[in-house]
């Protein structure tokens, strides 16, 4: 093991050196010589008929060198779903074409219809300007039970229909839910809202497209969380450049959260130029094109129902849901309402029945795809919050009506009602510490106290699960994912004995240059800084599906392990050579092999040395030379798990609530990196707190984005978090992957939100109010209407 | 974004319903109005210069005058397109009454919106900003036919109301 930096050590991350001192590298600070500017032309209006688009003025305008608008691209394909998801009845979801541009209509505010490609930025944006579109106002879709309930105003004419698809889950137990419902001596049904979220990562979208006439070579320089996966979409849907003639390179991003998974048709869009002018293509996204054309996320309308016994014990849940998808759909967005949240309704708990019906709907709005936590804090904040109202009107206390239905350590693997297997867990033993760290006893001293004040403090308890390690090929097969989702890595020892990783997983923020070697220098006895992780950029790194759904450790992590199992394997080979002993003789430690029951010895540095200088090896038996390649797929999702609690002060004058604590217990399994994880948790909780108390993307009944700007669209800051309490010590070891890690990106942003409305109805409720639900954001507005409405 | 509200004005009828039939009333009082060309009957084209919270622009569009009951009610279409502004919309029902004291009793109901970069930026001062304008519109119109002396204190700031248009047509 080594000695400093392996396994479990809080390494600092050697990335923040480059991040925190200005020296990061991210896309628009790549500019290749004779670069010219991209501006788009983008629709102010929610649904349009493009009757005309003049671009004559904005060609002749200086330094324009060429304008497109979407009949440039009728022939190219379409940006395609990722997933296919089949209704109840068996028909497979609407799949509406996504082009590049808009051609013949525009579907939503910031529906880009032309594209100015000029000398400098400013002369792309002026010329913008000059672009006469003629487009015929059309009614806007955009409350969801309208566009279902209307059949004459579409999105999507062609398809005839606003709805997606009608989607079941699992089909087969609907009539037994629905049974066990109308026999339960105790139901209780809320209806509410996952907002709508702006991803807002600082990085906005940038692409450079870049082609070699004399090679025939393409470059695309992007801000993608997933470089293979955008090389593929373009080369096998959208404009069928052979893979082999596209390299995607994702230098440094500034943050994702989902919104940069998908590809954007931006991308295609300055490829496309870039051939046809002979000259490298900048596009840098606007904040306020940020705003109107990142996929956004959650957007959830929810009828629940939780169906129990007197005594709280679970009977069934039964969930309806509209899923808002935007105007097209992104390459994710028809797994993020279903198999990313619909598999989750079990929760942490023994219920037999889970039915759980979505319907998927297009509305003219921004594309709705995965955002931090996709689907799972959607899942959970339905069943925690229902879980406590039921203990309310059971009587019970919330953590013991949780108690009571919690799967127990002994019951896995523990297939649910919802049609997973979780692996490992302990929800008990979370909710033990939680109960210890949030000093639950000392309460009623400092609601008193906040009552002394003037405020209104409720305490709110929550648990989750979720599924990570988004991959299990076999698994979203069947599922409907159209692509699989292993990760690969090669480790590569060079023959002075440091080594390249090279992984199909992005670090965004994640520190995976910092973690990923703390796993191979643990293996390998060297020193971590001998390691250096490569990424991002698909000339230099094998096939990989990227970062997203806490997928990067659990997966390429252990696609790491198994390539460095393969370079133990031949070092070992090589060092039984060098010792003249046969192999099954030779173990390894601590980085030197040596021979049982004797002093010879080598070191690992030896051992790579002489793969490259191998002047008397056995050819048959060993190859020079030592890099290995593996692909892991794992068995089965990971299921991480957490309890948390927070209170809250609630003035009642005002309605503006103020988070006192935040305690976050969470079961990710091993640990890398301790303080890395904090981090994960910490930015995680932020994100849920501004979800339920800040953020919400609205649109008008026209259609238009009210909070498109930074202004109008309150990210969390730090005044509005508390000092947050993070605990990953209570882990059970995920079963099927070799380093037992679980994944912990998303936690905080999954279990934070429910966690916080619950403290709030429950200060409400404490403050004799009758106040059972208030949708996010909890707004002192909102809150204050509750309380006086 | 809706807004209703009344004006009493002390002239005649049929002064009042002349006065918001002639394009230079319009002209002199549509909020930040540069250029008003057309007729009635085939509809205005206008350039307006208008601030909206961060967003200037200049809108160029359309002013139709349309269900016309003489003497009695008529309704005022008006819409721009601001470029990458976005555009704004906005239509106001206008009905006209006697009132005891010999003036008008001028009702009128103005319902408005905005799309593009106006909507994203200024929706939270739209409303303020719809009711300044009406108000605006309907204090010009009023004090024109009121106060018809002053011709010559035409103020050029867009923000104040340009008194006495009337004395300026007749003079």
């Amino acid at each position: 093991m080594a000695a400093d930096g392996g396994m479990g050590h809080a390494t600092k991350r050697r990335e923040d050196v480059r991040f925190l001192t200005g020296r990061g590298k991210y896309t628009d600070d790549y500019t290749p010589a004779k670069t010219t500017y991209c501006a788009f032309a983008r629709s102010t209006v929610a649904n349009g008929k493009i009757n005309s688009i003049d671009t004559k003025d904005a060609a002749g305008m200086p330094g324009v060198v060429t304008v497109f608008t979407g009949e440039d691209f009728a022939e190219v394909g379409g940006n395609p779903a990722g997933w296919l998801i089949n209704s109840r009845d068996g028909e497979p979801m609407k799949e509406p074409k996504r082009p590049v541009l808009a051609h013949g209509k525009v579907r939503h505010v910031g529906d880009a219809y032309a594209a100015v490609i000029a000398e400098t930025l400013e002369q792309a944006m002026d010329a913008v300007e000059a672009i006469d579109a003629d487009i015929d106002e059309l009614d806007a879709v955009v409350n969801m039970v309208d566009a279902l309930a209307n059949s004459t105003t579409l999105v999507h004419d062609e398809i005839g229909t606003n709805q997606c698809f009608d989607w079941g889950w699992i089909e087969d137990n609907r009539a037994a839910t629905d049974e066990a419902i109308k026999n339960a001596p105790h139901v209780t049904t809320l209806e509410l809202v996952n907002n709508r979220l702006v991803p807002n990562a600082m990085e906005p979208r940038c692409s450079i497209g870049e082609y070699d006439p004399g090679t025939g070579d393409y470059k695309l320089t992007t801000t993608s969380q997933n470089p293979h996966l955008t090389r593929l979409l373009i080369s096998a849907f959208v404009m069928g450049i052979p893979e082999n003639k596209l390299t995607v390179h994702a230098p440094d991003v500034g943050g994702g959260f989902g919104s940069k998974i998908y590809h954007y048709g931006e991308e295609a869009l300055v490829l496309a130029a870039a051939k046809k002018l002979n000259r490298p293509v900048k596009w840098t996204s606007t904040r306020t094109e940020a705003f109107l054309s990142d996929a956004h996320g959650r957007d959830h309308v929810t009828k629940i129902e939780l169906a129990c016994e007197r005594d709280g014990t679970f009977i069934a849940f039964r969930t309806e849901t509209m899923a808002n998808v935007g105007a097209y759909l992104s390459n994710f967005s028809t797994a993020t309402p279903t198999f990313l949240h619909g598999t989750l309704m079990a929760g942490n708990y023994t219920v037999p029945n889970v039915y759980v019906n979505v319907k998927a709907v297009f509305t003219n709005t921004a594309p709705v795809d995965a955002y931090r936590g996709a689907g799972r804090p959607e899942a959970t904040f339905s069943l925690e919050r229902v879980i406590d109202k039921a203990a309310r009107e059971l009587g019970m206390d919330p953590i013991a009506l949780r108690r009571k239905n919690f799967i127990k350590p002994d019951q896995y693997p523990y297939a649910s009602a919802a049609g997973l297997e979780y692996d490992s867990g302990n929800y008990d033993a979370l909710m033990d510490g939680l109960e210890a760290a949030a000093d639950l006893a000392g309460f009623e001293a400092r609601r008193a106290e906040s009552a002394k004040n003037g405020k209104l403090r409720g305490l709110g308890i929550n648990s989750y699960i979720e599924a990570c390690g988004i991959a299990p090929s076999n698994l979203v097969g069947v599922l409907g994912s159209r692509v699989g989702l292993y990760d690969a890595a090669t480790v590569r020892v060079n023959a002075t004995g440091n080594i390249s990783v090279m992984v199909g997983a992005h670090s965004h923020g994640q520190g995976h240059e910092t973690a990923f070697p703390q796993v191979v220098a643990d293996m390998l006895g060297v020193d971590p800084m001998s390691i250096e992780i490569v990424h991002g950029d698909t000339s230099k790194i094998p096939f990989g599906m990227g970062t997203y759904g806490s997928r990067s450790l659990a997966v390429c992590g252990s696609a790491v392990f198994r390539a460095t199992e393969k370079i133990i394997k031949k070092a070992t080979l090589i060092a039984a050579h060098m010792m003249e002993d046969k192999p099954e003789n030779v173990d390894f430690e601590d980085g030197d092999f040596s021979v049982k029951g004797t002093n010879k010895k080598v070191s690992f540095g030896d051992v790579a040395l002489k793969a490259y200088i191998p002047h008397d090896f056995p050819l048959e038996d060993i190859e020079p030379g030592l890099e290995e390649t593996a692909f892991y797929d794992p068995a089965n999702f990971t299921y991480p798990s957490g309890a948390y609690a927070c209170e809250v002060e609630v003035d009642p004058d005002t309605g503006k609530v103020d988070i006192c604590s935040m305690i976050a217990m969470d079961d990710f399994g091993n640990v890398v990196n301790p303080m890395i994880v904090t981090g994960q948790v910490q930015g995680g909780l932020a994100q849920g707190i501004g979800q339920a108390l800040l953020e919400h993307g609205i649109y008008d009944e026209n259609g238009q984005l009210l909070s498109g700007s930074l202004m109008d669209y309150a990210m969390p800051r730090a005044d509005d978090l508390p000092n947050f309490v993070v605990d990953h010590s209570h882990a059970t070891r995920c079963t099927h992957n070799p380093i037992g890690v679980k994944g912990c990106g998303e936690a905080g942003a999954i279990g934070s939100p429910p966690t916080v409305v619950n403290a709030v109805v429950d200060a409400l409720q404490r403050g004799g109010h009758d106040v059972e639900h208030i949708d996010m954001p909890v707004s002192p507005a909102r809150v204050w209407e509750a309380m006086n409405g | 974004m809706n807004l209703a509200d009344a004006r009493d004005i002390a002239a005649p009828r049929t002064a009042v319903w002349a006065a918001i039939l002639d394009p230079e009333v319009l002209k002199a009082c549509i909020p930040g109005c540069k250029e008003l060309a057309g007729t009635v009957d085939e509809g205005f084209e206008a350039v307006v210069v208008q601030k909206v919270g961060p967003v200037k622009a200049t809108f160029k569009g359309q002013v139709d005058v349309s269900d016309i009951v003489e003497g009695q009610s008529l309704t005022l279409t008006g819409q721009g397109k601001g470029g990458p502004a976005g555009f704004a919309k906005g239509a106001a029902k206008v009905s006209f009454a006697d009132t005891a004291e010999g003036g008008t009793l001028l009702t009128y109901d103005v319902e408005a919106k905005v799309g593009g970069k106006l909507a994203q930026l200024g929706s939270r001062i739209i409303d303020g900003f719809t009711k300044k304008l009406a108000d605006q519109f309907f204090e010009r119109f009023q004090d024109g036919l009121e106060d018809p002396t002053d011709a010559d204190d035409v103020e050029e700031d867009e923000e104040k109301p340009k008194k006495g248009w009337i004395g300026r047509m007749l003079g």
